[in-house]
């Protein structure tokens, strides 16, 4: 474990376990810009859907706009925020690949939920 | 520090690195964080199953959570909304804090990270708001008929019934009403685990408690390990330790809280 200040680079840091390696940190100085052009993103998109869930259309067509925005919020925040956009594409590909099994559980249980309902 | 690697390997996966390039203690939140999103998913996908299952009689939210503070009426979604922009304006102090940790200004690290907690502590407030809300519910409540059908009443239109089936409602006034009311075999007022008034079945309440509780502990938890970093922060542990890896991690943790909401907001508030 380094305790050492002055051994540590600007941009990155070592891991401190047995490989203590060095780990470079996402550094960008336009990096407030970045975040803030995010926020408005998120904030618009938040608005957007209040502001429709008062429109009279379709409802199914509503729906798929609810989630097709709420997957554009996620890929935001889990892009941008949480840094996952600049990690390895191992480290990605590892943490989102096992939510296909997600949307496997929703169509099996959807269609589960719409039968019980046709059947009384 | 001689022994460290800076040069990668031939093969990212033939050992001695890690080949996420990544520290133990972020890859394990992460991993972390999708287990704990794949108790969210089971949690709201039970909710549209159930909802898919009892269509006719689910109450519509937006007819549900109308109540803004000092506002007298309805004002349909709009606290909820609210509710979202203060987490995601905390998600954006929380990486305003992890940007200051890059460049290694402690007071500005400390001073985001002070606002996150502010943020994290109004929404609870909110919440609790929310959850006495809906808890207490109307004065007059709902009037339960003979045929197991729900007449719901509204605080702002006194004398009035109204009759939902499939997002459709009825209304009934004056003495056709009264008449319904006198003949009612029960009234429920607010909501608990066995019964309430927004619809004819228990489980509309119970999704209710059960995802806005669940996420409501994460956002407490959350609160309470930024708690934790913030004085750790103040006390200079990271200054000396000369990286703020620590602040990313509980970073990450506060964003997925954030991330949760986007969903619960969609799924249980808006659709």
């Amino acid at each position: 474990m380094s305790n050492d200040t002055h051994n540590q680079p600007k941009h990155g840091y070592y891991t401190g376990d047995i490989h203590n390696q060095f780990v470079e940190e996402h550094y960008d100085p336009k990096s407030k810009k970045i975040i803030w052009r995010t926020f408005w993103i998120l904030l618009i998109a938040t608005i957007v859907e209040v502001a429709i869930a008062f429109v009279p259309m379709n409802k199914e067509l509503l729906q798929w706009i609810f989630v097709a925005l709420t997957i554009f919020k996620s890929a935001y925040i889990v892009g941008v925020f949480m840094h996952l956009g600049k990690e390895e594409k191992s480290l990605q590909y590892s943490i989102l690949l096992p939510f296909i099994l997600i949307v496997y559980l929703i169509a099996l249980c959807l269609i589960e939920g719409i039968y019980l309902h046709k059947i009384g | 520090m001689s022994t460290t690697t800076e040069v990668k390997p031939k093969s990212m996966w033939s050992g001695g690195f890690s080949p996420f390039n990544i520290s133990w203690g972020k890859m394990f939140m992460w991993f972390f964080l999708v287990s704990d999103a794949f108790t969210f998913s089971s949690l709201l996908v039970a909710y549209g199953t159930m909802r898919h299952r009892f269509t006719d009689i689910w109450p519509a939210p937006g007819d549900v959570f109308t109540h803004f503070p000092f506002i007298h009426g309805h004002v349909p979604l709009a606290y909820v909304g609210l509710m979202t922009f203060i987490l995601i304006m905390s998600s954006v102090t929380m990486v305003l804090a992890v940007d200051a940790g890059h460049q290694r200004n402690n007071k500005s690290v400390a001073m985001w990270l002070g606002l996150t907690i502010i943020g994290g502590f109004i929404f609870l407030g909110s919440q609790a708001w929310e959850w006495y809300h809906f808890i207490k519910g109307s004065k007059e409540g709902t009037y339960v008929l003979a045929d197991g059908r729900f007449a719901r009443t509204d605080d702002y239109e006194p004398g009035k019934l109204f009759l939902w089936h499939n997002h459709q409602k009825t209304v009934i006034e004056g003495a056709e009403a009264e008449k319904l009311k006198a003949s009612a075999v029960k009234n429920i007022k607010g909501a608990n685990l066995i019964e309430n008034e927004y619809g004819n079945t228990p489980l509309f309440a119970n999704f209710f408690f059960f995802i806005t509780g669940f996420h409501g502990f994460h956002v407490f938890s959350g609160v309470v390990i930024n708690i934790i970093i913030f004085f750790n922060v103040l006390g200079g542990v990271y200054q000396r330790r000369g990286h703020y890896e620590q602040v990313e991690k509980v970073g990450l943790y506060w964003h997925f809280v954030d991330l949760v909401w986007v969903f619960v907001f969609t799924f249980f508030y808006l659709v």
